[in-house]
This record gives C-alpha cells, structure tokens and sequence, in this order.
C-alpha cells in the first residue's frame, strides 16, 4: 500500500541540545530535498545512501535559511517506518524545530497523528501482531484524547467561534444546494448573501488565526534583535533584559564579533534575544561572517531593537543600519539619555526615521526600560487582537487548516459570481471538508438538514 | 388449494417502476421472468406527480437509459410537456423534467412489457415467499398457484399494509384507492426481515373546466425539442402547458382554523412524513411566517381533464380539502374530482441489504422500490433495473453489478440506502452526491452504456449508435487539441476582436480557445475551424473545454475515494474477533457487513478510529494467511 508521506518533531517537547523531526514516506527524500540547501554545493539529499548524513540549511520559501540542520537518511525498507525516512537534527528549542516542521508541512506533508510513524511501520510489516495491538491502543487512546480536545474546545468561549464559521458556510453551502436542489420553490440564490456570509467567515477566520499566532507566541516565543552601530550599549541591554552578565561590555567597537543569544521573557512572552555583532562594512573576516550572521537574524526576527546614541548624534552607521530594518517592526531606543550632552532630539528622529515608535532611555540608569517592554509586548502582539477575545491553542496541524481555508475562501470570494453554481459547490464543499478537520464532523450532511429546516419546500 | 403453476427464473413482485424495471432486465438478460400485479389495469401506475425528471431524478432516467432500461424511453413516449430546468447554474446540475401522460405512461409500458419474449404477466396477489437460508425457492398467490424459482424481486411500492387516512376516514388501501397486500409483510418477517413504516400523501386532483386560467401564470414547455432517451426521435411535439396560482392567507386561516381535524395533528398518522414532499398542512404550521405558497396545477394527460394540484399534498378532511382549493385565485369555483390522502405503509428497513440490493437474510431475495423506503418514481425505477440485473446476474452465476458513488446517481442511491439511517423515505438530491460534476445527465451514456452492454442489456442498435456518438466525439476532441493557433492569426485575431475576447499571447489550441467563457462552440463552427456535429457531440466538447480544470479536480477526489473503496473487506469477517472496535461500530458493522474499507467508512456510527483498527486486524489476517 502506499503511504502518505508524514512528518513531526520526534524528539520530546521543550529545550534540549538538538530536535529531530522525522519525515517518513514515498516523497520524503524529494520534498525535504526542495527545502534543503547543502553546506558543500553539489551534493544533493537524492543522492545520498542509506544511513548517510549531510549538512546544510533547511531554507524558506525566498532560499533564506532557517536552521543549520544535520540530515539523516533512510532508504526503505531500512526505517523504522520501511518508507523512505529523513531525519531532520536541527537545533534544540521549540522554535527552531517547530519552524522547520512548518517549513516540511508547506510542502504538502501532512502532520504525522501520535503513534502513525508506528503505524506505517506495522502495514509495512516492520512489527508483530503484539506490537500492533499496542498501535492500536494508541489509536484508540488518541481517539478519545482528540475527543477530550474537541469537547474542551467546544465547550463554553471558544466554541462560539467556532460554529459560528461552520454555521455561515453551511448556510452559504444551504442556499446554494437548496437552488439546485430545488430551483422551482427556491428560485436563483441569493448570491449578495452567499459574499456576506463568505466575507463573515473570513473575519472569523482571521480572528481565530491571530488568536491562534498570539497564543503560539506565549507557547514558543518569538526572535527578537537588538542592533545599533558598535558601543551604543546593545550588550549591555542585553544583560539588563536577562538580568545577567554574558555579553562582554567593553568600550572597544566590535568587541562583541559573534551573534549572542539569550532566552528572556517579556511581559510573560518567551523572547529569544540576539544581539548582533556591529553591522559595518570591515575588511575583517571573523567580523564579516557575524555581520552577515546578523543580517540573517535582523531577517527572521519579528521585532528589532534599534538603539542611537545620543551623545552622537544620528551618524551614517547609524543610518546604515536602519536601512537593513524593516521599519514597520522596529523600536528605537535613544541610549544614555542620562548623560548632558544630547546630539539627538524629537525633531531629528522625526526627519530621519519618521513614524518609528521612539523611547528615550538609559540602559546603564534603568530609564525607559519598561515602557521599552510595553512597547516590545505591544508591537509583537500587535494585529493578533486583544486579550481576552479569542482563546485558541492550536497545533501546528489546526494552524494549517485555518491558514488553507484563509485562502481558500479568499480564490473563492474573488471567482464568486464568475463561476457556475455547481463549480461553486464544489469550492464550498471543499471548504466544507477542511472544516471538517477541526471539528471531526460531516458538515456536508449539515447542509443538507438545513435546507429541509430553512427552506420551505415540496411538491 | 397450492397447486403447482410453473417455473420461472426470476419472479417480481409488484408491477410498478420499480417492478417493470426489474422484469424487463431480468427478461432481456435471458432469464425466464414472470411479473406479477395486483392489478393489470395500473402498471407503471403514477399515483403521484404526473412528471419525471428533475434535479437528480433526471440523471438517474439518463442512467437507466444508457443501461438498457425502459424508463427514459417510456417518458419519452408519454411526455405531453419537457423543460430542462436549472439552466444558467451549471452543466451539472442541469435537468431535464417531462410531464407526463399517466394513462399513455401506462399503456406504453403495458405494450412493452408484452412484447417483451421470456416475460409473463399474472394478475395475482403474492402471499407467500418460499425460502430458507439457501436461497427462495417459491411464491405462492392468494388462489393457491405455487411458482417455483431461483430469484424474487419484491417491488410491492407503498402496497404492504396500506392504510388510507383522509381526516378521519382511515381505511386499509393501496395508492389511488388500489387493494392493498396484506400478508405478504407477514410472510417477509417469517424469513427474518425487519420492517419499518412509512408515511406520505398525495394533493386532491380537480377538474380543468372548472379552472379559471386567466387568474394563472402559463408555465410551457421548452420550445427546442428534447428528449431522456439517447434512443427516442429527437422532433418537436404537441405540449400542453402547467399553470402557477398560490395560496392566501384566507388558505392558510381555513387550515389554521381546521388543523385540529388533521391527523398528523391528532396523532392518527405515526409514521414520519418526508421533509421534502411535506403536506400542506405541515408548511402552513411550520413556516407560519409566509402568507403564501406556490401552488402548480398541472394536466394528467391529454385525454383527460384531471389535473393535479403541485404543492398541496394533504390528510385533512375532504370538506376542508375543498374549502382550501376554493381559496386559491383561479380555483374559487373548482371541481374535486379525487380527494388527497397520507397513506402510510410498511418498508423495508434497507440497512438490511447488500449493495446489490439482495437481502442478506435469503440468498435471491431481492427488493427494490419503494418497499426500500424511497420515494420517487425514478429512484423506484433505478432500484428495480439494478435488482433485476442482480437476480439474474445470480441466477446466471456471474459477478455481481455494483455502481459506485462515483460513477452514477444510482450508486449513491443505494450506498445511501444502505449505510445511512433513514428516518424518512429517501429522495435523491444532487447534494448527495460527491462528484456532482462528474456525474452529469449528459454524460450518463459514456458513463454507463459499456457496462450495460457488459451485462447483456443494452442492445445492437444502442451499442452502435454509442460507439458511433463516442468515435465522432473523440475525433472532434482531438482536432480540437491539434488545431492550433499563433498571435498572428488574422483571421483568429479578428474573430477574438468580434467576440471581445482578449488577443492571443501563445500559440494556443482550438481546445484551450474553448476554454474561454465568452467563446462558444457554435462559433467555431461557423468560422469553419471545427467540422459540424450533432448537438449533443458539440454539447459534450463544449462541458469538457470549459469545465476540465473542475473536472479534473473532481478526478483527482474520486481516485483518493476510490483508493479506500478497493480495500475490500473479506465476506467471512468476524468482526467479533477484530480487536479494538468500539461496540457501536462492531454492532453497524455487523449488521451491514460493508464490502469494503470506503463503504464501512459511510456507515453512521464507525469513526475514522476504527478503520484505522479495521486496516490494521485486515492486514494481520492477510498476512497470516
């Protein structure tokens, strides 16, 4: 039988030396390979034997990397799985295992369920009949755990939410199968409804998404940078934000060469923060790789810390370095606001980096750091709805499924009116099916209890 | 007395759409046939709506057609009205409705039916079926003849028990006042079948010269000829017209003001009503907020005044009944020529059924119909063409035939009947079908006429004139792929210009063109790049052009259907010894003893959790074995 290639993090939840994500199933090789880039060019993961290990980056849909991974491949039947198996090692932390796993899941692999690798690996016949009889406990326990899930997250809040997407597009899916269905006691559908319905379940959609981004970031955090010309205080702040001495502080530029990670916590968010070597052009090679390092850390991150110095004044560096910001997730941080002299002023930030949100500070007398923090929490959660709107943990897997009926749901909304009323149908039925995902029921049937409950027909 | 009276094949029980059917296939396929009626006056009988066709019904009459069955033709025959209805909302959904004449319908098929070499007709009531877990061996009628045979068809309609209630007037009758077959339901729970009852009911019929029609709106039929049969002649024809009236609220305060007189109000009528054929009396309680409802008055035939009232389905009293239709704008004056009635029956519960519509109880006893809980003339007859190609593939000892989901209407018909609990008599609608857009009325030949010829019904002069049809579609597909275009084209370019169609950018092919939705196949005609064809050949390239990329999609769902749908589970499970089901679905599965994974994955009640157990106990066996 052939099986659907899977893919999960392998290896327990939580911080550890390194993560693995396995990715089991007749186009693992080709698939991960299509997000792969080799450490040495010209090596390639098809061409690897079993059992063999390459090095390289698993890269995101622009070819930026992501992580550094090591990858293991197996060639079938010698896997545990006896499919074609590859095992990603990427660095430990939530956040880099779960973003390369999203990385694989964008290719079309869907999210392996707990004991499936098992599975495959008992119809490929790599297990006895007592093994298999514990694959189906775990099935079985999986049932009713996934059945505890889905009641606790229909229960009460959240599942408002919820119907209220499934009952808009079962009463747009009604309106269309009721035309069809029944074209004399219906007559033409009422296509005007049909956008608004479909244009309430994208709302509904995009406020269950940012809850559900809002809660993946108190899950697993998100990058934040800290960057600014050389000695304008980033280490130092960075030893202020962990509450510990790591960074060395020196007053010579370029002191800090590597990248320096460190594990805060924001406002009760996860933060994982990089301070990033000085970023200047520099003839020298150690300093060129951590600049380069930076740029790559400036690009993933979801907010930057730009900090001036004040006693300074704006300098070209300075400016140079904003170039490589994107503006619209930047905070500055006017350093040694402490001390007399002041190169800098509101007016002179306006004229240079104008509609940036701007703090005045000390890092060395603790000044505006916490409205430094207000405003990191602010802008991370910013555009993922307020507190206390929605609450929705949702997997990897869950995420997925709302992302594709985003954009479903939006091809539909812009074909509307375009196509057929059967071609249509299909689009909604597909919709439909998605759905059906998160909540375990045929929506399909649905529809059709509420033409009978809705329409009033008959002969 | 029980005398012996003959030896037969195949018996059907039950000379309606579903009985006709099954005896002419069973007959056509070899087999020695006899057909049995309570009444030979009313074969083919319409006790209902005087149409055929719809959404979904009219694909399933094109099904039957291609297969070797007699409804289409018959229609066509009968037909004195036909539109195609739904058109605008796509290709798939498109149907065609005829209304037609009852007594010619009857006629026609009685003539048919004659005609036909092998088959019988007996004028009997069937009170007995002779069998044991081996397999029927007899029927015997209510004047003692005994019929052996191999095979029974049971297509006893709403016959079985029926009761008549009109207000309080509550008799034991069959449809249109027929006798009812009181012991066959006897004789069917003896061989272990489960029975369940049912309800509908049928609008009072009026007389057209007291019909004041200037108060109406005309409703004709198509003017362009049509046709359900690929067979029938396709010319213009005399049609007679359907009018539009309405009820008043005046309608809906004498029934409000009656409604403790009605007897699904007072409880006298137990069994559950279809929801989407509901009584008159239903609508008005249920969507009390609309102050009318369309009412369509249409002709019985051409040689009658009868006409029936669409939409006014009713059990109340006879009086009421007449006060109601004198409300109605157009009826003040009217004559009530047969007055409405429920008529509740017993059914089969159909779960108890293979795919093939054969019991799983006796081996060779077949129902179909009606008797399976269904409703609708076309569902009737669809049932009755698989049941009697069943009995006589059985009797042949040849493979069964099942249709899938995702090859015909009646596929999803009898899956549905058979998996899904029904607490209502079951209609078709497109809605229930998954690949909709695959399963289209007019592609109903290409889809099913190689296995009816496989089978033995679909004769010479079908299969060439459908060799013919596919020959000349094929070759007219391909010129249309190979006949290509560049942007320098004058001709084309100024044809695009003319139909406001954007210029050429690529080479691009006549197909593609096609694709284009202001571009229309006539066109191409006309401008001499396509050779010229019958209309249902340039129909067909036409749907296929501009509906591939949704076609395609369709496809590519039936193959992932279709993968879980091979996995055939072995006739002799036990599923006592599968390990990890839960008890409901060891229970459904039990009782319906699926063919296969994709089927036991539609039975309400087994979630996805136990297929997975299902996959994997099916494995171990396989590989213990």
């Amino acid at each position: 039988m052939q099986q659907e290639t899977i893919a999960a993090i392998a290896t327990p939840p939580g911080e550890g030396g390194i993560a693995i994500i396995r990715v089991s199933g007749s186009e693992a090789i080709a698939k991960v390979g299509a997000i792969f880039k080799p450490r040495i060019k010209d090596r390639a993961l098809n061409q690897l034997h079993g059992y063999q290990m390459i090095l390289g980056w698993i890269v995101d849909d622009q070819g930026q990397p992501i992580d550094e991974c090591l990858l293991a491949v197996m060639r079938k039947p010698h896997s545990y799985t006896a499919e074609d198996t590859v095992e990603i090692h990427c660095h430990g932390g939530v956040l880099a295992a779960r973003q390369c796993l999203e990385q694989v899941l964008g290719q079309g692999i869907r999210e392996a369920y707990p004991g499936e690798f098992t599975q495959q690996a008992y119809l490929n016949g790599r297990l006895d009949a007592s093994q298999a009889e514990a694959v189906i406990e775990i099935i079985r326990a999986r049932s009713k755990k996934a059945l505890n899930l889905a009641v606790k997250q229909l229960s009460g809040y959240n599942s408002r939410y919820i119907h209220r997407l499934e009952d808009r597009l079962i009463q747009a899916a009604a309106l269309i199968e009721a035309s069809i269905d029944f074209p004399e006691e219906v007559g033409e559908p009422d296509y005007e409804e049909i956008a608004r319905l479909l244009a309430e379940v994208q709302h509904h959609l995009g406020q269950l998404l940012a809850a559900g981004k809002r809660a993946e970031i108190y899950r697993s955090g998100v990058k934040v940078v800290i960057c600014g010309k050389p000695n304008v205080g980033k280490s130092s702040l960075l030893n202020w934000l962990s509450g510990r001495d790591r960074a060395i502080v020196t007053e010579i530029p370029g002191t800090t060469r590597d990248i320096i990670e460190e594990y805060v916590n924001i406002k009760g968010i996860p933060v994982r923060l990089i301070d990033t070597a000085g970023i200047r052009k520099t003839e020298d090679r150690v300093e060129a790789i951590g600049v380069q390092m930076a740029q790559q850390a400036i690009s993933e991150a979801a907010l930057a810390i730009f900090l001036l110095d004040i006693t300074s004044g704006i300098t070209l560096e300075d400016e140079e370095v904003f170039h490589s910001l994107n503006p619209d997730r930047t905070i500055i941080l006017i350093n040694k606001d402490d001390l007399v002299e002041k190169q800098i002023d509101h007016e002179r930030i306006q004229a240079c980096f104008p509609g940036i949100p701007v703090i005045f500070g000390s890092v060395r007398e603790e000044q505006g750091l916490n409205e430094l923090q207000n405003r990191v929490e602010a802008m991370i959660l910013s555009g993922l709805g307020r507190e206390g709107e929605v609450e929705m943990l949702l997997s990897a897997r869950q995420q997925q499924i709302l992302q594709d009926c985003q954009e479903h749901i939006e091809s539909v909304s812009e074909i509307l009116g375009q196509v057929s009323l059967d071609c249509l149908a299909v689009e909604i039925s597909e919709l439909l099916e998605d759905m059906s995902e998160l909540t375990g029921k045929s929506l399909k049937a649905d529809a059709i209890e509420r033409i009978f409950r809705d329409f009033c027909i008959g002969k | 007395m029980v005398y012996d009276a003959g030896s037969y094949d195949v018996v059907v029980i039950g000379a309606g759409h579903a009985g006709c059917e099954a005896a002419l296939a069973a007959a056509r396929m070899g087999c020695r046939t006899l057909l049995s009626t309570l009444s030979i006056e009313h074969i083919a009988l319409m006790p209902c709506n005087p149409s055929v066709g719809g959404p979904a019904k009219a694909q399933v009459v094109r099904e039957i057609d291609a297969l070797g069955g007699e409804m289409a033709i018959n229609t066509d025959k009968a037909c004195i009205q036909m539109r195609m209805i739904n058109t605008g909302k796509g290709p798939a959904v498109q149907a065609l409705r005829a209304q037609a004449d009852k007594h010619q319908y009857h006629w026609a098929m009685v003539d048919t039916l004659l005609q036909q070499p092998g088959l019988d007709l007996l004028m009997a009531e069937v009170e007995k079926i002779e069998a044991d877990q081996s397999g029927v061996a007899a029927v015997v009628t209510r004047t003692g003849a005994r019929y052996l045979c191999k095979a029974v068809v049971v297509t006893s309609g709403t016959y079985l028990k029926g009761r008549i209630i009109i207000g309080d007037v509550i008799y034991d009758g069959g449809p249109n006042n027929q006798v009812p077959a009181m012991k066959l339901s006897q004789s069917l729970m003896e061989l272990g079948l489960t029975l369940g009852r049912f309800k509908t009911g049928t609008p009072p019929r009026i007389n057209r010269r007291s019909v004041d029609f200037s108060k109406m709106i005309e409703q004709p039929g198509d003017e362009r000829p049509l046709r359900f049969s690929y067979l029938s002649p396709l010319e213009p024809r005399q049609q007679i017209s359907c009018w539009l009236t309405h009820s008043t609220p005046l309608t809906h305060q004498i029934v409000m003001d009656n409604i403790h007189r009605a007897p699904m109000f007072t409880g006298v009528i137990k069994g559950r009503g279809p929801r989407y054929c509901p009584s008159f009396e239903d609508k008005v309680v249920r969507f009390s907020h609309k102050s009318s409802h369309q009412l369509f008055i249409e002709p019985e035939g051409r040689n009658t005044d009868e006409m029936y009232v669409q939409g006014l389905n009713t059990s109340l009293p006879e009086d009421v009944q007449l006060q109601v239709l004198r409300s109605i704008p157009g009826l003040e004056n009217v004559h009530m020529m047969r007055t409405g009635y429920a008529i509740e029956y017993d059914y089969v519960i159909p779960s108890q059924l293979k795919l093939s519509l054969e019991t799983r109880v006796i081996p060779g006893l077949f129902t179909a119909g009606q008797v399976n809980g269904t409703s609708g003339y076309e569902e009737a007859a669809g049932q009755g063409l698989i049941a009697g190609i069943n009995a006589a593939l059985k009797v042949q000892d040849r493979e069964v035939l099942i249709l899938k989901r995702s090859e015909a209407y009646l596929g999803v018909l009898i899956d549905d009947l058979v998996n899904k609990e029904n607490d209502e008599p079951y209609r078709l609608l497109t809605s229930r079908a998954e690949y909709r857009l695959l399963l289209r009325q007019d592609n109903a030949d290409l889809r099913l006429t190689a296995k009816g010829r496989e089978i033995g019904l679909v004769d010479d002069v079908r299969w060439e004139a459908f060799s013919l049809k596919l020959d000349r579609l094929e070759a007219a597909k391909k010129q249309m792929v190979e006949t290509t275009f560049t942007p320098g084209d004058a001709k084309m370019t100024s044809f695009l210009a003319a139909q406001n169609s954007a210029p050429l950018k690529d080479r691009i092919s006549l197909w593609e063109l096609l694709r284009r939705p202001e571009i229309e196949i006539g066109q191409l005609v006309e401008q001499g790049w396509l050779e010229e064809a019958p209309p249902d050949i340039l129909e067909q390239l036409e749907i296929q052009s501009k509906y591939e990329g949704y076609i395609n999609k369709q496809r590519e769902q039936v193959k992932k259907f279709e993968k879980l749908e091979e996995r055939r589970i072995p006739e002799d499970i036990d599923y006592g010894e599968v390990y990890g089901l839960s008890n409901e679905a060891l229970q459904k599965l039990q009782a319906i003893r699926p063919r296969s994974i994709g089927q036991a994955s539609r039975i309400s009640g087994v979630n996805p959790a136990d297929i997975n157990v299902l996959l994997i106990n099916l494995e171990k066996a396989r590989r213990k074995s």
